[in-house]
Order: structure tokens, then sequence, then C-alpha cells
């Protein structure tokens, strides 16, 4: 429906933010993730998309499900995958990122998927090598494969994106995974909505095409969509809310404030979960909790990428 | 070059056909300038055309001759950060803006807190330096804002100020402390005001912008609460204050209202608050790094307001050499602050030709004003004042290219932009220093 006014393709050396993607572009992505998903579940999952091509993981923050999801994306594509770790490279040893990037692209990689601790830092490694970057998160930034997998997993549950309220409830103030999905929602139609402790909302929240909420009942208010994201564990004792126990009691996602979203609500969360701090463990295994599909669809979308920038590789 | 014997030897030089600007009483008409022995012998109208016999000739052909800059903030690496700037180095670059006077920073290794150091620096910048270097000490030892230094002593050796370096002292009966005492000495205290709590891992100003970077920002608040804070500790003490560096509106609105209750109050900005805003850090430009922050375009008109109507007293360089190893890293990660002695005027200059400020309070914030703080003879066109000068062609078109600024570190936030206005010639106590040719910036 788009296609008339974007291409419904996606065609971008680098994949680093979600801010300035169009919905065409992200049906394309969804588009191919939807197929990629259906080979998943065969038996035979290994196609040649990427053969002959080299993928390495670049992680300087750690990180389980991302990278994993990643090693699989390529190797389901054929690619050959590395995963670097940073307390294992030359970074422990006071390489700077720069020398880092130049040492890799002198390894000729094809496209390398980068996660760091500080916001733009893969945005700065980009301009620094010769091959296509996919941002895996950076800082407090963004983590666009994460906004994308959410956009499916959500779009193949509900048949649709737009018109849809969504709550992205919990620490919006640290959270990547909160700026690229408020980009990727709104960009599809979305109203998308943030609720959080004033502690842990960033200042201008409103600014960046979203409803602000400190009070979660009333965020949650015929929601479609509950998106909870993970506390981290430094935060919760005195710093920015004053215990676990008083966050759960506000802000974690209970059947009571549950209640409050549409019947069909759908559950979300980007994991690793903290069960008992922003999700009450029965409801994290709800029926109504797409939290392993969101799993599922992470590799789909990855490849999807994958193979969309595999397109633009030069051929010589 | 024909040889010189006693009879024709120049023991003079006549800046003729000038554009004489003095900030310190306002005059701004045609005329020439006559220097003898380092210092303004004669000035005015009569000398617009004749140069007496035996004196070096200056042609300034209408253009601007003023008082050099006095720069009141310039960071340098000497003692213990040489590979970044030495006070040579950012001498060079101070005469190439147009700066005759800087006043460097205590925040080297060591800090400059001990008569020993003040003595160390004086001696290079003596036997180094090409412009005049002042030295504003450490008012806590270490700067570490616990311990008083000895501002008597540092003051008698030639310190001529009393600074914390990048930091704010956050203990407020240690800064009680030191205005009651410096007081005594009539020293001036000059103080970085930001909250150190509030911006604590912060690394640019809070708002839209930092949201959008998914960078940590520091409130705006964290500058005014110590500033409000202070302006209540002069309030009781009566010591001399100096808040060396504001940037933003609520700031301004306080020094404002501590002028009116008639404290001695007084402040700076840097030329990066008045020409630039957060929005420059676009895609995390390491460069545009600085403390305090970048703020609001708002917070830059009001800034440019307070120069304008002189509730802010001084612009400075806020000079601080970082060289590629701090600066080429992610934002969150890179070193704060600028170099900016060579650009300093140029910049300025921006807020005349925009019709913002007019030349003369602009020219004072950075020459007459300062001085008046620093109880320097400089900053004014008078007789038997230092021979300090500088001739300025206030329309030239100039690209700055980092390659030929003369500081060691190349951190410039206005690198290859484009420039209007720059210094000719400058003369520090009666010596020429620098000399602008043409396509040549050596």
């Amino acid at each position: 429906m788009t296609s008339a006014i974007h291409p419904a393709t996606f065609a971008r050396r680098h994949l680093l933010t979600c801010e300035g993607l169009k919905a065409g572009e992200i049906n394309a992505l969804l588009d191919l993730a939807d197929n990629a998903a259906e080979g998943n579940r065969q038996v035979i999952k290994k196609r040649d998309v990427l053969r002959g091509r080299t993928l390495i993981n670049l992680f300087f923050e750690a990180s389980t499900r991302t990278q994993s999801s990643f090693e699989l994306a390529g190797k389901r594509l054929s690619a050959d995958v590395m995963n670097m770790n940073v307390s294992t490279s030359s970074m422990a040893k006071g390489e700077t990122l720069i020398d880092t990037a130049m040492t890799l692209n002198a390894m000729r990689p094809d496209i390398l998927v980068v996660r760091h601790h500080a916001a733009g830092a893969v945005e700065l490694l980009a301009q620094k090598v010769d091959c296509s970057v996919i941002n895996a998160g950076d800082g407090a930034h963004q983590h666009p494969t994460q906004a994308l997998l959410d956009a499916l997993t959500i779009r193949r549950a509900k048949g649709r994106i737009a018109g849809l309220t969504v709550a992205i409830c919990g620490d919006i103030l640290h959270s990547r995974v909160a700026r690229s999905n408020i980009n990727v929602l709104n960009t599809m139609g979305a109203r998308v909505r943030v609720v959080a402790p004033s502690t842990l909302l960033p200042s201008h929240a409103d600014r960046l095409g979203a409803e602000v909420f400190t009070d979660m009942n009333a965020g949650l208010q015929a929601a479609d969509i509950v998106m909870m994201l993970r506390l981290q564990k430094e935060r919760m004792q005195g710093s920015y809310v004053p215990s676990t126990r008083e966050y759960f009691h506000f802000f974690g996602l209970d059947h009571e404030k549950l209640a409050r979203a549409k019947p069909d609500a759908l559950i979300m969360h980007p994991g690793p979960m903290n069960r008992g701090v922003e999700i009450a463990s029965t409801i994290a295994d709800h029926s109504r909790s797409v939290i392993r599909e969101q799993v599922e669809m992470g590799v789909a979308v990855r490849m999807a990428v994958l193979e969309a920038m595999a397109r633009l590789l030069p051929n010589h | 070059m024909r040889k010189l014997d006693a009879s024709t030897a120049p023991d003079a030089t006549a800046f003729l056909n000038a554009r004489l600007i003095d900030p310190q009483s306002g005059k701004d008409e045609p005329g020439g300038l006559l220097v003898r022995d380092g210092v303004i012998a004669d000035l005015g109208q009569h000398l617009r055309r004749n140069a007496p016999d035996r004196a070096v000739v200056i042609d300034c052909k209408g253009h601007v001759l003023c008082p050099g800059i006095i720069d009141m903030q310039v960071f340098t690496g000497e003692p213990g950060q040489e590979h970044r700037e030495t006070l040579k180095t950012a001498s060079q670059a101070a005469a190439a803006g147009g700066v005759t006077t800087m006043v460097v920073m205590p925040d080297t290794q060591p800090v400059i807190d001990q008569v020993a150091l003040v003595d160390f620096i004086q001696r290079r910048a003596r036997d180094n330096a090409v412009v005049n270097v002042h030295i504003m000490a450490a008012m806590t030892r270490g700067l570490k804002g616990q311990d008083m230094t000895e501002i008597g002593l540092l003051k008698r050796a030639g310190a001529i100020a009393f600074t914390n370096g990048k930091s704010s002292v956050a203990n407020t009966r240690v800064m009680h402390n030191v205005l009651l005492y410096a007081k005594d000495f009539g020293a001036l205290i000059a103080h970085h005001t930001e909250d150190p709590h509030l911006v604590d891992g912060a690394v640019m100003n809070a708002g839209e912008v930092a949201t959008r970077l998914g960078l940590p920002g520091a409130h705006k608040a964290a500058e005014t609460i110590v500033l409000e804070r202070d302006v209540r500790l002069v309030e009781i003490t009566g010591g001399r204050y100096h808040a060396s560096g504001i940037s933003c509106a609520e700031s301004l609105a306080v020094i404002r209202s501590a002028k009116q209750r008639k404290l001695p109050v007084t402040c700076g900005v840097s030329v990066n608050h008045l020409t630039l805003n957060e929005n420059d850090i676009g895609p995390y430009r390491t460069f545009f790094r600085l403390r305090p922050p970048l703020r609001s375009e708002d917070d830059r008109a009001q800034m440019v307001r307070g120069i304008a109507n002189g509730d802010i007293d001084v612009i400075v360089s806020s000079h601080d050499p970082q060289d590629a190893d701090v600066k080429r890293h992610p934002f969150a990660e890179a070193a704060d602050g600028a170099i900016g002695l060579e650009t300093l005027l140029a910049a300025a200059l921006r807020l005349h030709h925009s019709g913002e400020v007019g030349l003369l309070p602009l020219i004072r914030a950075m020459t007459a004003n300062p001085a008046k703080l620093l109880g320097l003879p400089s900053g004014r066109l008078e007789k038997g004042a230092p021979a300090d000068l500088i001739v300025v062609d206030l329309g030239v078109p100039w690209v700055v290219d980092k390659v030929q600024l003369k500081a060691r570190s190349k951190n410039s936030p206005f690198d290859e932009s484009k420039m209007q206005g720059r210094v000719l010639n400058t003369m520090v106590a009666g010596t020429l220093v620098y000399q602008y040719a043409n396509g040549d910036r050596s």
C-alpha cells in the first residue's frame, strides 16, 4: 500500500538506526522475514544467499541472544560467521575502537554486526570500514533489528501495525529498544505510549513521538500491545527507583494492571526478563505472551536484513 | 637589507591610516598610533598620515587598530601534557589569533597550586612564549576542592586570579572560606559552575537532542544551582567573584540580579557558546563535546544578548587542546574541549556581521573588560599603555583549515568553517609577533 510512495525494497549499505526508515522499507524487510520464518520451520533451513561471504559479529558488550540470533541467521544463509568478543580481543589491551575497526577491515569482511556500550560507536565504526555494518545495539541509542522483530511479531499476531496502541513500559531512559521501537512503530502508524517513573524517562520523551505516562494503569488503558523493558539490577536500589519491591508494585506487569489493556492485548519483552521485577512470572508465561515468538522472529528478521544487504554487496 | 646605524635605526613603530577603536573610551575614529619603547607613545588624528622619522611604518589601509585580545581562559598541556600544547605553541596560536595576553589555567600535571610552579610557568613563558602569559592559580590544592592554597603567596608570586579549573568546589564551606580569605588579598575568584553530582556521567546538554542520540544529558540547572549558591556566598563574604563560563539563560538571570544588587560578581562566556549550539553535535561530533556543554539555540541567543547589553563581561576562547587519542572515540567516551585561540576573534566577529552585537561591546568583552577584572594596564588605546595591539581586517573571508592552525592539537569545532575577518598584525609590547601573509599563514 505504501509501495506507491516508497519503493518496497530495503536498499541501504548499513543499518544503523531506525530514525528515517520508510514504511516501504520496513514492510519489505518484514515480508522477507515472513518468508525466512517459514523457511526456519522446515527441516532443511539453509539457503545459499550469503555463500562465500564473511560476517563478523563484533560484540563489545556481552549478549547471548542477539549474538546467537545473528550467528544463526548468518549460518542459515551460508555465510562464514566469526564471533569476536571484546573480553578476548585487543580492546582489552587498550586498542581504540577505530584501530580495531581498521584491523577488522583489513580482514575484508562483507558484513559487520556490532554491539557497543557507547551511543554512536557503531556509526563511528561504519565511517571507517568498507563493508556493510549492522547496529546490534549502541548504548542507549538504537537497536534496529530488535524493533523490526517486534514489528514482525506484532504484524503476524495482529495482522497489522497501523492503528494499534502500543505501551512501552519500564526503563525508557536507558533503553535503545524503546527508541528504535518508537521510531518504527510511529512510521508504521501505531500510537505509541511510554510508561515509566519520571526518573526513568528521558527529557522531551514526547518529542520522539510517544505519549508519556507515569501511571501504569492509565498508560495501559485499552492498549493492544504491552511491551515491557528490562530494568537493570544496578538501577533498582535507590539510584533511579527505591527498590525492586516498590518498582514491581507500581510498574511491574501483573494481572491487575494487565486487565486495563484490551482483552486480547499481547505481552512482549525483549529479554532477558527479570521475573518479579518488571513482569510477574505468570504473566511471562501467559497465553497472550509472545515473548518466545519474538525470539523466533529475531532470527527471521536478521536473515531478512542480511538478505536485503546481500543484494547490495559488490560482486567482483 | 640595508645596514642600520645608530642615526637611522628605527626607534619606533607608526601605525598609519588606521581605524582606531578604543573600547575603554568608546572611541572609534580614523587616526594613527605611535609605539615607542614597548608602549603607546602617541595616538590620534594627527598621526593618520604622518610618521616621525626613523619609525617603522605599518599602513593599516583603513583597517581596525585596537588593543590585543586578553583571553581569560586558556588551557595548555604544560607542564605534563606537552603533546597536547606547550606555552610556546599556545602563544603562537594566540599571536595568530590576535590574542596578546593569555591567562593559563592551573589544570596541568602537576596542578599549578604552589609558588614554585607559578615561577616555573613564568620562566617558561618568558623564554618561549611570544605573547604575555599570566597564571590563574588553583584555589584548592590539587584542584580537589578541599584545602585552600596559599592564595596570598601565590598572588605575590604573580598569580593573577584563582580558580578551581574545570571543576566546581562542591563543598560550600570550602567555597565560603576561599571567597572570604581571598577578599583580604583583593584576589579574584573565577569559578566553573557545575554541580558535580547532577552532571555525573553526562556528556551533553539534557534535552531532545540528547534523548534522540541516546546520550546522558546534563541539565542546565547543574550550572545555575552552583552559581546561585556562589552568589549567596559573595553576599555573605564580599569576595570578588567571576563565573568563568556561563552557558544558559537562567544563569544569565542570576548574574543580572547579582549585578543589580551591586555585588562584586562578573561572568564570562566562551565564544563557542555564542556561536554554536547542541544541534551542531549532529552525528556524534566529538569536537563539539564541551564543558559546559553546548546548549539550545535559545540559550545561545540569550548569551549573545548578554554580550550586547553588557550583562556578560568577558568572552573567552576556552582553548582546550585535546589530541586525536582522546577525541577519536565514541562521543560518550571522548574528552571534553575545543581549541579556540586562533578562531576566537573571527568567530566573535560573526556576531558583529550578523548585526547581533556592536563592534565596540564585542571588542570590549575581549580587551578592556578582562583587563579591568585582572588589573592589567593593557586592553586600551592610551598614551603609556603597553603596545599590545592588533590590526584587524573585518571583511576578509577565509576558511578555517586545521592543518594551518598553529595549535598543536587540532580539535577545532570551526574546522572548515567560513569566517569573515581576521588579524593582520599582532604586536606585543612593541614587537610584531605575527603578520598575516595572504595565502600563507605561517
